[in-house]
């Protein structure tokens, strides 16, 4: 019998849902008994042509992580959306956008103008900037062209399952494809297209062993400014933390080690953007009912839009800084 | 054409629209650009639905409720006063002018009042002209995508 196939792809993402993936440790194991690798370009030499010589579906399930913000990254996530029976997109990245969509504030332009000139570790008096196509003797050579704006893998192409968080749990991960080879060793159905897995449906808050009593803020401060009670909502001590607007499912191990929920696993069932939520959540703490102090409580957050949106910006509804 | 501008006003229920209400029946005039929702209070209103009106084509967002200490649920309005001014925060650094979003304070028998804030708001909004969002949907098409998929991997595969 032929075994199933399996393919793992990065888009723009850092590498870490590869390793998240490898470090469910001995289950791997099954993973590669059960799965024939087709494509998992982190651990293995895989060509993009040994994909599209594949027929179309032949690929039963690919994880894909890693945001859209180049022709290359598009150009695999349309191959793998044709070759594969279930896409998933997995990670902060492929599903939110993530750390990468945070460039969403800016365009093109001025992250090139500062990574290859302003930054103060470069040197680049020639201005020698990417280019997508360069000369050389054996002919031309292609980069993919970065784009201004980044994308989901949702926004791009359509997708069966999302996983969220950055990077996934492992034992999350290894909960989930642990269901996924029950599924299609027993002829089981498959959960309902769109469901996010290896998740709950609710806040980091519900999962979160912190006490918590009624919360009334006055100033807001940095996790490096205090040294936090350890059994007291991190909230509740003026710590901005973003568990309330984000989805459960990893266990809020930050939270219990006292950094406050950065908001990685996206947004929680029913609820449409990241950063509206955290207003709504802050605006319910905060102990004012003066204008002008609530406007100096609100001041003291060094960087709002970074912070709500750390994860989220790409698939915000307003998506992007209007620049 | 000259622009008019689209404004969603979202009123609550026990002062803001009535107050409109009484703009209405005592027939007093200010400019039709705004369409109004009906909250039960100033509270309910999540951030996101005035995201969502900006996302959707709106150029500005007026929200009244009740004046503070009057609201029907005792606290609602102090939410919503607390929630606008970072809400207009995070506009301004997505590069929208927070002037597009405005919180007044109107009650049911301020009719007056509330013709004058449609009046000002639309003409300020005018003022400011369409909110132009850009890359609110994924471009197949998109100038910038260079040849890859057509050529079926030809260019993709070749590193
Ligand atoms: S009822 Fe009017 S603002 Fe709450």
């Amino acid at each position: 019998m032929t075994k199933p196939k399996l393919a793992v792809y990065w888009a723009a993402s850092c590498g870490g849902c590869d390793i998240a993936i490898l470090d469910i440790e001995e289950k791997i194991l099954a993973v590669a008994d059960f799965f024939d690798l087709a494509f998992w370009p982190c651990v293995a030499d895989f060509k993009y042509k040994d994909v599209a010589a594949l027929d179309d579906g032949a690929i039963t399930l690919t994880l894909f992580n890693g945001a859209i913000r180049n022709d290359e990254n598009f150009a695999i996530a349309e191959l793998l959306r044709r070759k594969s029976v279930v896409l998933c997109a997995f990670g902060s990245c492929a599903s939110d956008g993530g750390i990468p969509g945070m460039a969403n504030f800016y365009e093109r332009q001025t992250i090139f103008d500062y990574v290859y000139g302003k930054s103060p570790s470069t040197v680049n008096p020639d201005k020698v900037y990417p280019q997508p196509l360069t000369k050389v003797p054996e002919g031309e050579i292609y980069i993919p062209a970065m784009w201004d704006t980044v994308w989901t893998l949702p926004q791009v192409v359509d997708v069966d399952y999302v996983i969220p968080g950055c990077p996934p749990q492992s034992d999350q991960i290894a909960a989930v494809v642990g269901a996924v080879i029950d599924i299609l060793k027993n002829g089981k159905p498959l959960p309902p297209k769109g469901t996010v897995l290896g998740a709950t449906d609710k806040s980091c808050c519900d999962e979160c062993l912190r006490q918590r009593d009624v919360k009334k803020i006055k100033k807001f401060v940095r996790p490096f400014e205090i040294i936090p009670d350890p059994d007291l909502c991190l909230m509740e001590q003026g710590i901005l933390c973003v568990g309330p607007a984000t989805r459960g499912g990893c266990g809020a191990k930050c939270v219990a080690a006292g950094m406050p929920c950065r908001g990685c696993y996206g947004l929680p069932a029913n609820i449409r953007d990241q950063g509206a939520k955290m207003v709504s959540a802050l605006a319910s703490v905060i102990d004012s009912t003066d204008p002008e102090e609530i406007g100096r409580i609100m001041a003291a957050i060094p960087d709002p839009l970074g912070t709500f949106y750390r994860f989220t910006l790409a698939d915000s509804l307003l998506r992007r800084a209007q620049v | 054409m000259s622009f008019e501008p689209k404004i969603i006003g979202i009123l609550c229920n026990w002062c803001s629209y009535t107050g409109a209400d009484l703009a209405g029946t005592a027939r007093m005039k200010y400019p039709a650009n705004m369409r109004s929702v009906r909250v039960m209070c100033s509270g309910r209103v999540d951030p996101g639905f005035i995201f969502d009106a900006l996302a959707h084509g709106a150029d500005g967002v007026l929200i009244c409720g009740c004046h503070p200490g009057d609201c029907h649920y005792v606290e609602g309005n102090y939410k919503c006063m607390r929630r606008i001014p970072l809400t207009q925060r995070l506009l301004q650094d997505m590069g929208i002018d927070p002037r597009r979003l405005r919180l007044e304070w109107v009650s049911a028998s301020e009719g007056g009042r509330f013709q004058k804030i449609v009046t000002e708001f639309t003409e300020e909004i005018r003022a400011l002209g369409p909110l132009k969002l850009r890359d609110m949907k994924f471009d197949m098409n998109r100038p910038d995508r260079y040849s890859l998929m057509a050529e079926a991997g030809d260019t993709v595969h070749t590193y």
